[in-house]
């Protein structure tokens, strides 16, 4: 899951570097070695011409169909399974129906760019900002692989193994290939986004134990596969990749759907007059960033983005409104009291029971709460604080928190909101 | 517990007959037992996990000889968790009818030569004994599951058997293409650690779908809690949300809509009045009158309602129906006082299953009348207030359904599906 693209939350808390007007290193790093080489592979198959076309041919063919079916939607750590299948088989491909194949890594590189690029197409032409990223990591990614696999092969040091150890040794190949792309995938988007880059590694590789291992097994079986019975195989042996994707797809979608209900639940409270409209939802974007910052991924980010959207809830059960919503001047039992009512609301409504405990305990005393209700009350504190106060609100709220941290706001998270801000230019993020 | 009828353990009995007619020549097959064994052991952890394991079952139609293929699905079936009773015969059964179809396909595949095509990867010709093997697995299975709804659940045999065969062929035929693909495999020089990396997007797949109906789930317990809590500041409508959503869908399935429009519309019903958390409690429970002013702040209550539910994008034209559902035909409705055919269809359907519903149960203001009451009123006031169309499509909907509303906002709604067959885990999943 991609936090940036979420729909529900408004995007505007993301420290990206265009402001600064030149991207950052790594990521010209990454963009340039992939087009070196893309490059030199291609000046080397000019040369030498390629080799078995029709193999080079079918396994084009099926990286830009995977390519085409991209899913440009949301929200899934791979977004083209078979494409990346296709390349990472065509890379450990080392027989077709039985004879050994001639082509090296240079060609490889040379039909998963052309491939890539052919099947890109539609996405460049709609805009899609994220293709160069993609078609980098595709890139290097394969090229790994190749490079572990083809001159060796090619020298006829594996033609001593039994079929199981080959098998085997394709399969570590392919997972120490998805480890590398991991890593290269937490690089990008650590650089894009300056998040920390431990939990965005940890997001991608817990995203490998789900779609990645597919891919990966689909790549290995596939390159079994067209070792064994030919060509033939891989229009018969993508299908079930096809409906993994299709599962994840649903999966996702309905993840969206929920992600808006629960956004529309949230805006209850502002309907009725509790809150002032838009609340919830800055509250949530700006505790998801300052989540980010402090390290937190996955799992819990959503729980921390459902707790922050709900968090004033508890008020639909008061008979009076709170002035202006306001509930971080109340006395702290009324906090109290109104949190434990939200509590109860929540776990009406069906989700994660986490998301209840950091809805009800964001009343307590900071030393006694998780961290995720520690983030929801300072940053809804800083929310109602800097709502009114006019331009230095901002500031003039922060520094009340940093104040304040005696008691009832963790210094840690307060730190963490500063550095969010100072990233966004102090600006709050306003919802479009 | 329900009482499973006579016939039904008669019809059991007699599949667990012809499953052991299938076993019955496995003293005298030659077999790899080693292999037997394996694939065994795997489509019981398979079953145990994720529910119809076929390609394993496939894999081994195509790999050894009828008898040992159905032996195959035999030890999975049995130990199978089973959630309902009477759990023996649940059991027996879906061993018995696994164990008839795999030895059915294994035999379709023998006699047209797939083993031969296995092992020399004779592609494509392979694909024809494969296709033929799990069209019989396909036809055995269905066949055998609408027997059994018809005989033990009183389900009538044209609806048993109806669509059963075409909505199952297809998650079939992809478990059969992994299966053949792990035969393949098997076979092969690579062996069966390269056949068993099949398996993988299989069971990733199945675990993305448990995460989507999961999530699914959660999602309809949040819409409820939205509904409840409007139920709550309005204690004299409750249930309502429920009701108009199930008239919607009358009218909507009337009308012919497609399965998709109909829950969409089933879900403008429900949340039809959620726009009411927005007016005070006060005036939604006030007994007596209603000054203009209250007035004016109550018919605000589809706009706030719109508010609500614009971001929810799946909700479609279900937005527009909570904000117009007050609209009337002759344009003296609410909000934007729309006339005919500019008020949204599903607006239109909202509105008169509103209506309905307002008036066949008790209010504040007026005891409930009679369904008759109710729509020979709609009839009257059909072409100003209401939509000609939708009202004789609610009359004839109630002329063949007749009314059953939920009692409470609490029941979980009704979902329409088929029934699940008494082999409670045989439901094909993709």
């Amino acid at each position: 899951m991609t936090p940036g693209r979420s729909p529900v939350v408004p995007t505007t808390v993301r420290g990206t570097d265009s402001r600064a007007g030149r991207p950052p290193v790594l990521l010209t790093l990454v963009h340039g070695s992939a087009v070196l080489v893309a490059a030199v592979s291609l000046a080397v198959t000019c040369w030498t011409g390629l080799a078995e076309r029709g193999a080079a041919l079918a396994f084009g063919l099926l990286i830009v169909v995977g390519e085409l079916t991209r899913w440009t939607g949301a929200q899934v750590r791979e977004a083209a399974p078979l494409g990346a299948a296709g390349a990472l088989s065509y890379a450990l491909l080392g027989a077709d129906a039985g004879r050994a194949t001639q082509h090296g890594v240079a060609q490889v590189v040379t039909v998963v760019v052309a491939a890539g690029l052919l099947g890109s197409v539609p996405h460049i032409w709609r805009g899609d900002g994220r293709t160069p990223d993609h078609l980098a990591r595709r890139v290097l990614s394969t090229g790994f692989a190749a490079v572990c696999f083809q001159p060796l092969y090619n020298q006829g040091v594996f033609t001593a193994w039994g079929g199981p150890a080959y098998a085997l040794l394709l399969l570590a190949l392919l997972a120490l290939t998805a480890l590398c792309d991991a890593v290269l995938a937490a690089a990008l988007r650590h650089s894009r986004t300056r998040w920390p880059f431990g939990p965005l590694l940890r997001d991608e590789l817990r995203a490998l134990l789900g779609i990645g291992s597919a891919v990966c097994a689909t790549g290995a079986v596939m390159a079994l596969a067209v070792a064994v019975v030919g060509l033939w195989a891989l229009p018969v042996f993508c299908v079930p990749l096809l409906l993994t994707q299709l599962s994840f797809r649903r999966y996702a979608a309905v993840r969206t759907t929920y992600r808006q209900t629960i956004a529309s639940l949230a805006r209850a409270t502002e309907i009725a007059g509790y809150t002032p409209a838009g609340h919830a939802r800055r509250v949530a974007a700006l505790s998801r960033a300052v989540g980010r910052d402090l390290g937190l991924s996955g799992r819990d980010l959503t729980v921390l983005e459902y707790a922050a959207l709900m968090h004033d809830i508890g008020q639909l059960s008061l008979v009076d409104p709170v002035p202006a919503g306001a509930t971080a001047t109340l006395p702290a039992e009324e906090q109290r009291r109104i949190a434990l009512l939200g509590g109860a609301v929540v776990r009406q409504t069906g989700v994660d029971g986490a998301v209840a405990v950091v809805v009800e305990r964001q009343a307590d005393p900071y030393r006694q709460q998780p961290v995720a209700a520690r983030i929801v009350r300072t940053v809804n504190a800083y929310e109602e604080k800097a709502r009114d106060a006019g331009p230095g609100g901002p500031l003039t709220a922060l520094e009340e928190l940093r104040l304040a941290t005696a008691g009832e706001h963790a210094p840690e998270v307060v730190e963490a909101l500063a550095r969010v801000l100072a990233r966004d230019c102090l600006t709050l993020p306003r919802a479009g | 517990m329900e009482a499973v009828p006579a016939r039904a353990h008669v019809y059991v009995a007699g599949v667990a007959l012809a499953a052991l007619y299938c076993l019955h020549l496995l003293p005298s097959v030659r077999a790899p037992w080693w292999a037997v064994a394996l694939l065994a052991v795997l489509y019981a952890g398979g079953e145990r996990l994720t529910g119809s394991f076929y390609p394993v079952l496939l894999a081994g139609a195509f790999l050894l000889p009828p008898p040992a293929a159905a032996l195959v699905a035999v030890p999975g079936a049995l130990l199978a968790p089973v959630a309902r009773r009477p759990r023996l015969l649940r059991r027996i059964w879906r061993a018995s009818q696994l164990a008839v179809a795999a030895w059915a396909a294994s035999r379709v595949h023998w006699a047209l030569g797939g083993r031969d095509a296995v092992v020399d990867s004779d592609f494509p010709y392979a694909l024809v004994p494969a296709g033929a093997a799990v069209v019989v697995f396909c036809l055995l299975l269905t066949a055998l599951d609408g027997g059994i709804l018809a005989l033990a659940e009183g389900v009538p045999a044209r609806a048993a058997w109806q669509g059963l065969f075409v909505r199952s062929l297809a998650p079939i035929a992809v478990h059969g293409l992994a299966g053949l693909m792990m035969a393949v495999l098997w076979r092969s020089p690579y062996g069966p650690v390269a056949a068993l990396l099949v398996l993988l997007p299989m069971c990733v797949s199945w675990w993305a779908f448990a995460q989507y109906h999961r999530e699914r789930a959660a999602h309809q317990a949040t819409i409820r809690a939205l509904v409840q809590a409007v139920d709550i500041k309005d204690e004299y409508t409750r249930g309502h949300s429920e009701r108009v959503g199930q008239a919607s869908m009358m009218i909507a399935r009337e009308l012919g809509m497609d399965e998709g429009r109909i829950e969409v519309l089933r879900f403008a019903g429900i949340l039809h009045d959620v726009g009411k958390l927005g007016v005070p409690t006060r005036l939604l429970r006030k007994d007596g009158p209603l000054t203009p002013e209250e007035r004016r702040i109550i018919e605000l209550h589809p706009e706030y309602g719109h508010e609500m539910v614009r971001g929810i994008s799946f909700l479609g034209e279900a937005r527009a129906a909570v904000l117009h559902h007050h609209e009337r035909l002759d344009g003296s409705g609410y909000p934007y006082g729309l006339v005919g055919a500019q008020i949204p269809e599903s607006a239109r359907v909202v509105a008169v299953a509103d209506a309905f519903d307002a008036m066949t149960s008790t209010r504040s203001y007026s005891r409930a009348r009679p369904v008759g009451t109710a729509l020979e009123e709609l009839e009257r006031c059909a072409g100003t207030q209401f939509d000609p169309r939708m009202v004789t499509a609610l009359v004839r909907a109630l002329g063949r359904h007749g009314w059953h509303p939920a009692v409470t906002a609490d029941e979980t709604t009704r979902v329409p599906g088929p029934r699940r067959p008494v082999g409670n885990r045989s439901g094909v999943r993709p």
